[in-house]
Order: structure tokens, then C-alpha cells, then sequence
């Protein structure tokens, strides 16, 4: 067991010539090889952040409701009354390309693990998800075995899953993305760390057996790209037990809120190493962990594997010799194996036992704090245009029927509702969901209290693939303009940052592009980013993924009455377009769908302007102003008025709005309001070019549509004042209607919108 | 003792998961399939106390899989057992 | 006409492990006036007094073997169904009805739902037996409106039993539209005759798979639709109080 390890089996463990040289300067001389594997562990990519670790200090991290930021298992946001949200999302991208289900499930499962371990009641799951075209092969297996896994775990656990996206690029195709997001609630003075303090208390491990579970997962799958040994990897993939964490999440809450240990620590990448080592680094000691006396599920494991295995469902915790009685009487009420599996000392090195035997001898912090950092030379990508393309009737044939050109869109798998992946979650236990999935925004509200709290996910990878640091920006300033449309003031991120190889140039790149346009919006919206993710190598063959920094942001509410979704209300109502008029083609959802094209140069967000249009607008829905507000994003004016009016409906089954509002009953069932619009001058909309098409479905940020009371028009144009916007027209019944220069664009019953919006489940079939 | 135990939905119940997986195979080119049913495979190994004769280990079997294994209202069951 | 003001009616509601809208059964009963709430842990035996049991949703044991099936045996099941059989009051919940069918006290099975997944919606209930304890604050006819949230929750039993139960007023919840006709794309799982919920012979026992403890305050998305069920079983309580 103590038999040094050569240089050879550095290498076959993903580690570089200066990476082993290193450690043998660390150890003193060539590590054993437990040490070996648990270096070349937390020194992979997705333990260490070693490409990432020096860019991301650009982000703002701080502010005065940040009570944790980056460096913790989650980040926590004090949101008024004595209550916190903590928050964090991952990435489980590599294994749920490979086994789908489980990948998405064990997915979820982690990142609610990183919650409750800070003594926070997990209260939201989120989920971020990206695949290729579901024309394509294997895409429908994948979007059907995540779903089906975030299903399956969450549920189980009882957290609601109120939101998330979904998007199909032939750029995912390869590999697939599932960010898992999750949020909790925990009072200000209950919160939990993971620094193990107190020489001679006991290291417990509690809740699953350790099996081979993984075994090299995080260096073996996140740190490199796929190629045709994928279907090797499979045994490699982790296996969840939601039963097992819903009785680990109460016994856990219990231990904490009873103060009955000194810190937790999940296990999630790398197992024990990981945990162990990051709870020693930052508490400045050591453990001592006897290998040997961990429960294991499969027999004759060896010490570095039992070290390494990423078996689910089990958390490490640091309890005092008094506190350890109750701590056993807990785990046993709830059925869970609770085994003291080493101790505190101050040695300040982690030291792994095996029979009595030291197998492994690591300096904690060294292991933690000291992984080499890379710095690529970045190079800016020859696809990379500065000029926007030309709409000309030549590359851009106008279409003859802009209806159809707007059912078309409505039906992209991009735009088109998602019901049939929400509808298989749970999204209203515990009693706190306000705003079901479908809006712009997640709504809950916090018990006793007339505060809450909204949640968005935000990224549009094809805009990021054009130019990354005006993608990144905009996709911080959709997030919190989909939480301002909601009525929420938005207060903290948390980032999922997935990109290709960053030891190429051109995408170390995008990473650092992206970084800039992310720390920018953050700064300018007063957002600080308090945890986040960053999964590297999503490639296949050699061919990236669209840069994808994902955005997960949390809102707050003084008075969670307040908020507004995005239907219709009344036939009267005036609609009011928020922000810059002009759309346009580039990278828009209808330059793929009707032009098969993604190309040119796409808007940059003009900070102040959103900042002033996202204050206002929340202003008018504090002074309940509005009867509805929605972001315009993908497919532009029109897409997001039809989602209006769509919205406004009432079926005769399974309602999509609130039947039980009056206004909906007189309607009857099966009737949607619609809308009578004005796009003004075509000129003047869309510039030169001078095409109804771009006024309909051009896409450009800092946009948002409003509904008003005829009566209360003039006092929110009062609030809004100098800000740009323009009343586009009034809320009517069963039709939509568009004009624009005096001549009508169509004239279409919103029933037959609504049936395009609807068609997901027919490409599933 | 092994224990093998099979259990199937009972003839006439629903079987959801049976139907789609039989539509599903045409789709892969497997034609003449029919009538598939989906049910559960549980395995187990019994030590009886000492003196158990082999009906008495039958009998405590059956009504393990009355009581818990399987519900006989919606299943139906086999068993069988090896002295191994 | 009582000098005192009533004393509160007691409910409990058990917790399983895996049990997961326990807290929910539990805040919902907390929003109703001369209720008091407890928990019963599924070890114990002692149902502390209480005066009507919920057996709330969730994944007791994880659904593992079958929804409910390892739930029935706990301790915790002795007691109720001792109770039940003495005339108490108890309403299973999604999970909570799939163990009371598993444990014999309701007729009938949930099978996988027909559509393969689980499934979280909107339902309109109509009510086809006014007059039950868990009821009786819903005319004949009235429609409700909660959500459902199960991958199990296909309710079958056979002919016979079907027929002996609609004699008997048994079938006390079906899914309808919105204008209370079955059909039309209503029933969200496939359950035999559009059944959601279901009582035993006696009417003291009441399975329904909608979630009423979601859907009992107007202001959150599941609105107030499952009030009259616990008002019902409030009243019923009140009733029998008063009768002492």
C-alpha cells in the first residue's frame, strides 16, 4: 500500500511532467500511490480550477447583503426578517451525456447536497438544460432520460422545481449540458461552514455506503473531451438514492439546527479526498482518516479507491466527543449509517490509515490551496465578425406570410412552451410557489413574512458563440430583467460557466471574454456573483460547444404581492414596449429557423439604459400599475406578445392561466385574448432596411412589453419619463393583429399561436 | 437456500410500461411480438430456523410474498427454490 | 349553545420516511381556526389522542417494491388502522392512499399512471358524494379545483368491486373539465372510471391522490380549492364534540 508511484502511473492519471514534479517536491520524494491518485484528483480540472481560478478574481464577489461569498459550499444572501437564501449551481454535463438519468439525477442531488450541508432547508431546484437538434440521433434518448432523472430526484426529496430552460443547438449535440441549480433557506445566525476546527474531534461519515461509484470520475470524465472510448466510461457514472438523501437532508438540518456538530461537509467530486482535505486547508489542521473503517458497499476496495470513490448520498461532519452520542441517536432515527472514521489533530496534514498502516502523508493546505494554475495564451477566433450582416433581400429573402413566419417560430423547439418537461416535476411542495414554471420568472414567497424571493436562468449560447463578452453581458441583464418583469429587485448570481478545451487559445479566449462581460453587467446592476461552477473540455471530436456561461439569479420582495406574470388580463388594457425599438437579424432564433444561418454581430446591452428601464418598471409594479410584463428575447416583438396572449388563455381540461379569475370565467373555456399592435415605421424600426420582419421577430436587448389600465396609463408614464418606450397598442379579444406603416401584417386567432406553442410533445412522439 | 421470485401484473390489469415496450420494438425492425407484460425479478437467500422442513420454508415463502414481496390484488406470483 | 368556546380539534399526521408533504398536511391544517396539528412518527405507536389521522404524499421509502408497500408495516400503521377500524377519521394523501389500499383499509390499487410519467397539474374534482366526513361542506356536484402531482396514481379494482362501490357511494372524487364532465382530456393518469378519490364502506376512511394541503390559501399558485375538504373533516370533528 505504501509503494511509491512511478512517473508512468502519473500520466496514465491525467497529470503532467511539472504537475508530478511538483508533488514530488511537495511529498519530499515520490508520493505512494494513494497519494498519487489523490493529487491527481483534486489537481484535475474540475477539483483544482486551474485554467479558470485566475480570471474568475474579475468577478465582484461582495456587497452588504453578501454573507458568503465564493469559497464555500454555497453562496448566502440575506433577504430581510432574519432570513438568508443560500444558492449555488453545478454542472453534471460529462455524466449525463453518458447515462442521461442518472447523470441529471446525481445532478440534482449534488447541489442540494451543497445547500443542506450549510444548515440550509433546500426550497428550489433549478435546471439549466442544452442539447443537439432533436432531429438528431441520441437527442431525444438524452432530453428524455435528464428530465426523467431531475424528475425522479427531485421529487423524491420534495423540492420544487419552479423553472429552469431548455435549448436544443446542433453545437450540444456532442455534449449535452445539464447545470443543475438549487436554493435554500436558512435564518442568518444558523449558518453552517466546512472548517474542521478542534484537535481530537471526531471525523464522522454519515448516510450511504461507499462503493466504486465514480471511482476517477471528476480526472476520468470532466477533464477530458470525448472521442470513441466514451461507451469505456459508462461503469464509471454514479448512481443516486433520493430516499437516502431526503433522510440525510432532515437528519442533517437536525444535527445543525441543534448544534450538535462543529461543521459539515458534503461529499461530492473526488469523495472523501475533496472533502477531507478543503475542511483541513481552511480550518489550518489535519485529519487523520483510517481508511479501513469506512462502510463500504462492494468488497476488497483499496485505500485510494475508498479515498476517491464518488458514491452519493453521504456527508462528513466534525463532531466533539460530547456532541457524538446524540449525533448516533439522530443518524439512527433516521436510519442512516453514522461511523467515526478518524480524527482532528494538528498535524495540518491529511493522513490516510489502512489497518494501521500510513498509506498516504499530505500537507492540507498544499493539496487544497497550492494546484497549478494555467494561464493559455488567449486568441481571439478567426470567425469573429465586428460588422452586423447585411439583410438584403439576396442572403435574406423577405417571407410572403409573416403569420406563418410567426407560427414557425412559436413552434421552434428553442421558443415553443415546455410544458411537457415541467408538468413532470413537482412544483408546488412546500407550499411556497407563487409563480409556477411558464413566466419569466420563479416566485415564492417566505412563510410569516410578506417578503419572497424569484429565481432565473439565463444564457443564449448562440449569442455568446458571436461575441462572448457582449453575450455574457446580456445574458446578466436578461436574468434580471426576467426578475424585474416579475416585480423582483435582483441581488446575487450564481454562474455555471461551460466552455470546450482551455488549453486552446481561442476558447480560453471566449472564457475570458465572457468573464469581462458577466463582471461588467454585475457591477452595473449591483449583482455579485456568490458561488458558481466552471466545467471545461465540452467538446467532442475536436469540436466545441457554443461558449455557455449560464446565469442564475435571485431576486428579492419587500411585498411578494406585488408580483406580476406575463398574460393578458382585460380586453382594453394598452400595451406599452419598454426600451429600444430596433431588432435585429443577427444571431436572432429567426435567422436560424427561417434562414438555417448564425452569423454577424449582435447588440451589446447599454448598461445604464437597463439599469433605468429595470428600476422603472419595478417602480410601476410596486405601485400596482401593470397588469402584466414580459421580457422580449428570443424572437423578438412578436414572438413575446403572442407568449402574452397565449399566456392569457383558458382551456377546457388542464388550465394554463387562472380560471378561477373572474375575468377568465366569463371568457369561457378555451379562449385567449389577444392583442391589436402598432409597430410603428418600418424605417424607423428596423433602420435601413426597412423590413416588417426584423420589426416583428429582430431580437435586442433591454426590451420589455407592459399592460396597463387605460386609466392608469398616465401615471406610469410618469414613472417612466424619460425612459424610451411607446404604447404599441391595446389588449383585445381572439385575435392578433399587426400593423405596421398603416398596412396590416396578419390577422390570426391566438388558438392557432397557441397550438404552435404547444407542439414540443409532437417531436417527441 | 436460493429463493428466485417472479411477479407479473395480473391478466387483465393495465400494463402500461408491457404496451409501450411492444410498440417500441417494430420501430427497431423486431417484428411478431406480442402480448408483452413487465413485471419484477426479486432474488433472496433463506435460512430457515433449525427443524424447518422444505413445505414449511415453501409456506413461509408464499406468504412473504403475499404480505410484502407482491400485492395480490394487481400481481400475480411464482417462486422457486434451490437447495443451494 | 356551548358557554365555552370549542376546544380544538386534534389532527395528526404521520411521517414515513421519505414522507415529503408532511410539512404541507401540516401547514395547511395550521391555516384553519380550533385545529391543532401534531406529528406522528412512523416508530411510535401512540397516536397522542388525536382525533383524525392524514397519511400525507410523498415517497415513503422511496415508492421501493411498490408505492406504500413498506409504509404499511410500520408501527405507526398498527395504531391507525385500530383507529380506523374504531370509527376515527383518516385521510390518505397521494402516498397516504396508495398505503391505505396497500394496508387494506381502502379498496382498489394505483397503478403506474398511463401516460408513464409523473405528472403535476391542475385538476377540476367533481364532487359525486356530498355527504361523506371529508365532504360535507361540498354540495353534490360542486367542482374543485387542485393540483395532482404523482406517477402513480391510476386507480383500479375490479368490476365487482367497482360496481359494490358505486352502490355504496364509494367513489367520492372524479376528474372532470372545468365544467364537470368527465372526459375531454381530464383525467391525468388513466384511472378507471375518472376516479381521484375514494372512501371505504363505513365513510370514515378517504383516499384521493389531488393534493389538497397545496391548495389552501388563494394567494399561492395551487389556490384555495382544497379547503372544504378539511373544513369538512373540521365540521365533522365539531360535530361529533358537540354530540358528546
Amino acid at each position: 500500500m505504501t509503494q511509491r508511484a512511478t512517473f508512468e502511473a502519473a500520466v496514465k492519471l491525467g497529470l503532467t511532467a511539472d504537475e508530478y514534479a511538483h508533488i514530488c517536491e511537495i511529498q519530499g520524494g515520490e508520493p505512494t500511490y494513494v497519494e498519487l491518485a489523490i493529487y491527481s484528483l483534486m489537481w484535475s480540472e474540475h477539483c483544482s480550477y486551474k485554467h479558470s481560478r485566475p480570471i474568475l478574481g474579475r468577478f465582484p464577489t461582495s456587497g452588504p447583503r453578501i454573507l458568503q461569498g465564493p469559497g464555500e459550499n454555497a453562496g448566502i444572501i440575506d433577504v430581510g426578517d432574519g432570513w438568508a437564501v443560500a444558492m449555488k449551481v453545478e454542472s453534471h454535463n460529462h455524466p449525463s451525456a453518458v447515462e442521461p438519468f442518472q447523470g441529471a439525477a446525481t445532478g440534482v442531488g449534488g447541489i442540494v447536497r451543497d445547500i443542506f450541508t450549510m444548515g440550509a432547508r433546500p426550497c428550489v431546484s433549478m435546471d439549466s438544460l442544452r442539447f443537439g437538434e432533436l432531429t438528431a440521433p441520441r437527442q431525444r434518448f438524452l432530453l428524455d432520460g435528464v428530465v426523467g432523472g431531475i424528475a425522479h430526484y427531485g421529487n423524491c426529496l420534495g423540492i420544487p422545481t419552479v423553472g429552469g430552460e431548455i435549448y436544443f443547438e446542433p453545437s450540444y449535440e456532442g455534449n449535452c449540458l445539464v447545470n443543475a441549480m438549487a436554493a435554500g433557506m436558512i435564518r442568518t445566525d444558523g449558518i453552517v461552514r466546512a472548517i474542521a476546527s478542534g484537535v481530537g474531534n471526531h471525523v464522522v461519515l454519515i448516510g450511504s455506503r461507499t462503493g466504486r461509484d465514480g471511482i476517477g470520475g471528476a480526472s476520468v470524465l470532466a477533464s477530458q473531451e470525448f472521442d470513441e472510448t466514451l461507451e469505456e466510461k459508462r461503469p464509471s457514472v454514479q448512481v443516486g438514492d433520493p430516499f437516502t438523501e431526503k433522510k440525510l437532508i432532515e437528519a442533517c438540518l437536525e444535527l445543525i439546527h441543534r448544534k450538535l456538530v462543529v461543521s459539515m461537509q458534503d461529499l461530492g467530486a473526488a469523495g472523501l479526498t475533496s472533502s477531507s482535505s478543503e475542511m483541513a486547508s481552511k480550518g489550518a489542521v489535519g485529519l487523520d482518516i483510517h481508511a479501513d473503517r469506512v462502510p463500504l458497499r462492494e468488497a476488497d476496495m483499496e485505500p485510494w479507491e475508498i479515498m476517491i470513490s464518488e458514491s452519493q448520498e453521504r456527508m462528513l461532519a466534525i463532531v466533539t466527543e460530547e456532541q457524538l452520542a446524540d449525533v448516533r441517536k439522530v443518524c439512527e432515527r433516521w436510519d442512516l449509517d453514522c461511523t467515526v472514521i478518524g480524527q482532528v489533530t494538528d498535524s495540518k496534514m491529511l493522513r490516510i490509515h489502512w489497518h494501521g498502516e500510513r498509506v498516504a502523508n499530505i500537507p492540507a493546505r498544499r493539496l487544497a490551496d497550492e494546484s497549478p494554475v494555467i494561464r493559455t495564451p488567449s486568441v481571439k477566433p478567426d470567425y469573429i465578425v465586428d460588422e452586423p450582416v447585411a439583410v438584403d433581400d439576396a442572403a435574406y429573402p423577405r417571407p410572403a406570410d409573416l403569420g406563418a413566419a410567426l407560427a414557425q417560430l412559436l413552434a421552434a423547439p428553442n421558443i415553443a412552451s415546455k410544458r411537457w418537461a415541467w408538468e413532470q416535476y413537482d412544483y408546488i411542495v412546500q407550499a411556497n410557489t407563487v409563480q409556477i414554471p411558464g413566466s419569466d420568472a420563479a416566485v415564492l414567497r417566505i412563510k410569516d413574512s410578506p417578503r419572497g424571493i424569484a429565481f432565473s436562468n439565463d444564457c443564449n449560447g448562440r449569442h455568446c458563440y458571436l461575441d462572448p463578452y457582449r453575450g455574457a453581458k446580456a445574458a446578466v441583464a436578461e436574468a434580471a430583467r426576467n426578475l424585474a418583469c416579475a416585480g423582483a429587485l435582483p441581488v446575487a448570481v450564481t454562474d455555471c460557466l461551460n466552455f470546450g478545451n482551455p488549453e486552446k487559445g481561442e476558447i480560453y479566449w471566449q472564457f475570458e471574454q465572457a468573464v469581462e462581460g458577466i463582471a461588467e453587467a454585475c457591477e452595473a446592476l449591483d449583482t455579485p456573483v456568490v458561488s458558481g461552477n466552471v466545467s471545461f473540455y465540452n467538446e467532442s471530436f475536436g469540436q466545441a460547444i457554443y461558449p455557455t456561461p449560464m446565469i442564475g439569479m435571485l431576486g428579492v420582495y419587500d411585498d411578494v404581492g406585488v408580483h406580476i406574470d406575463d398574460a393578458f388580463k382585460d380586453e382594453g388594457d394598452v400595451i406599452v414596449l419598454l426600451g429600444a425599438e430596433a431588432g435585429w437579424m443577427d444571431g436572432s432564433e429567426y435567422q436560424k429557423v427561417a434562414y438555417g444561418k448564425v452569423e454577424g454581430r449582435v447588440p451589446d446591452v447599454d448598461l445604464q439604459l437597463e439599469v433605468e428601464l429595470q428600476s422603472k418598471l419595478r417602480a410601476a409594479i410596486e405601485a400596482r400599475l401593470l397588469k402584466s410584463a414580459h421580457d422580449c428575447a428570443e424572437g423578438g416583438l412578436a414572438v413575446a406578445l403572442a407568449e402574452c396572449a397565449i399566456a392569457s388563455g383558458v382551456s377546457g381540461g388542464a388550465a394554463f392561466a387562472d380560471p378561477d379569475a373572474p375575468q377568465a370565467r366569463e371568457r369561457g373555456a378555451g379562449r385567449w385574448l389577444g392583442a391589436e399592435v402598432d409597430l410603428g415605421s418600418a424605417s424607423i424600426v428596423t433602420g435601413a432596411a426597412g423590413r416588417p420582419d426584423l420589426a416583428l421577430f429582430g431580437e435586442a436587448p433591454t426590451r420589455a412589453i407592459v399592460t396597463v389600465a387605460p386609466a392608469l396609463l398616465r401615471p406610469l408614464e410618469a414613472i417612466l419619463d424619460d425612459l424610451p418606450h411607446r404604447v404599441v397598442g391595446r389588449v383585445t379579444g381572439v385575435d392578433l393583429r399587426c400593423t405596421i406603416d398603416g398596412e396590416e401584417l396578419f390577422t390570426i386567432p391566438v388558438s392557432e399561436f397557441h397550438r404552435a406553442y404547444e407542439s414540443l410533445p409532437q417531436r417527441l412522439a | 437456500m436460493n429463493v428466485r421470485v417472479h411477479i407479473t401484473p395480473k391478466e387483465g390489469i393495465l400494463d402500461p410500461q408491457g404496451a409501450t415496450v411492444e410498440r417500441a420494438l417494430p420501430a427497431l425492425g423486431f417484428q411478431g411480438v406480442s402480448g408483452v407484460r413487465i413485471g419484477k425479478f426479486i432474488e433472496l437467500a433463506y435460512e430457515p430456523p433449525a427443524g424447518t422442513t422444505a413445505e414449511q420454508a415453501r409456506a413461509h415463502i408464499d406468504e412473504m410474498c403475499r404480505k410484502l414481496l407482491a400485492n395480490p390484488i394487481i400481481e400475480d406470483f411464482t417462486f422457486e427454490l434451490d437447495e443451494g | 349553545m356551548p358557554m365555552t368556546a370549542p376546544s380544538p380539534v386534534r389532527f395528526g399526521v404521520v411521517v414515513f420516511p421519505g414522507s415529503n408533504c408532511d410539512a404541507d398536511a401540516h401547514h395547511a391544517l395550521s391555516t384553519f381556526p380550533d385545529v391543532d396539528v401534531d406529528y406522528l412518527w412512523h416508530k411510535d405507536t401512540d397516536l397522542k389522542g388525536v382525533e383524525a389521522i392524514v397519511l400525507p404524499g410523498g415517497f415513503s421509502y422511496g415508492d421501493y417494491l411498490r408505492c406504500g408497500a413498506i409504509a404499511r408495516f410500520s408501527p405507526i400503521m398498527q395504531s391507525v388502522i385500530e383507529f380506523a377500524e374504531a370509527g376515527g377519521l383518516v385521510l390518505g394523501i397521494c402516498n397516504g392512499f396508495q398505503i391505505l389500499t396497500e394496508a387494506g383499509l381502502l379498496p382498489g390499487a394505483l397503478l403506474r399512471n398511463t401516460g408513464l410519467k409523473f405528472v403535476c397539474r391542475y385538476v377540476n374534482l367533481r364532487v359525486d358524494n356530498g355527504e361523506t366526513a371529508f365532504t360535507s361542506a361540498c354540495d353534490e356536484g360542486d367542482v374543485l379545483r387542485i393540483v395532482v402531482k404523482h406517477n402513480e396514481g391510476n386507480y383500479t379494482a375490479d368490476p365487482a368491486t367497482l360496481a359494490r362501490m358505486k352502490a355504496d357511494g364509494q367513489i367520492v372524487l372524479r376528474y372532470v373539465t372545468a365544467a364537470g364532465e368527465q372526459g375531454d382530456g381530464a383525467n391525468p393518469n388513466g384511472a378507471v372510471d375518472d376516479i381521484a378519490g375514494v372512501c371505504n364502506q363505513r365513510g370514515n376512511v378517504f383516499g384521493m391522490m389531488p393534493h389538497p394541503e397545496n391548495s389552501v390559501e388563494a394567494a399561492l399558485a395551487g389556490g384555495a380549492g382544497g379547503r372544504r375538504i378539511f373544513q369538512s373533516m373540521v365540521d365533522t370533528l365539531m360535530a361529533r364534540e358537540v354530540a358528546r
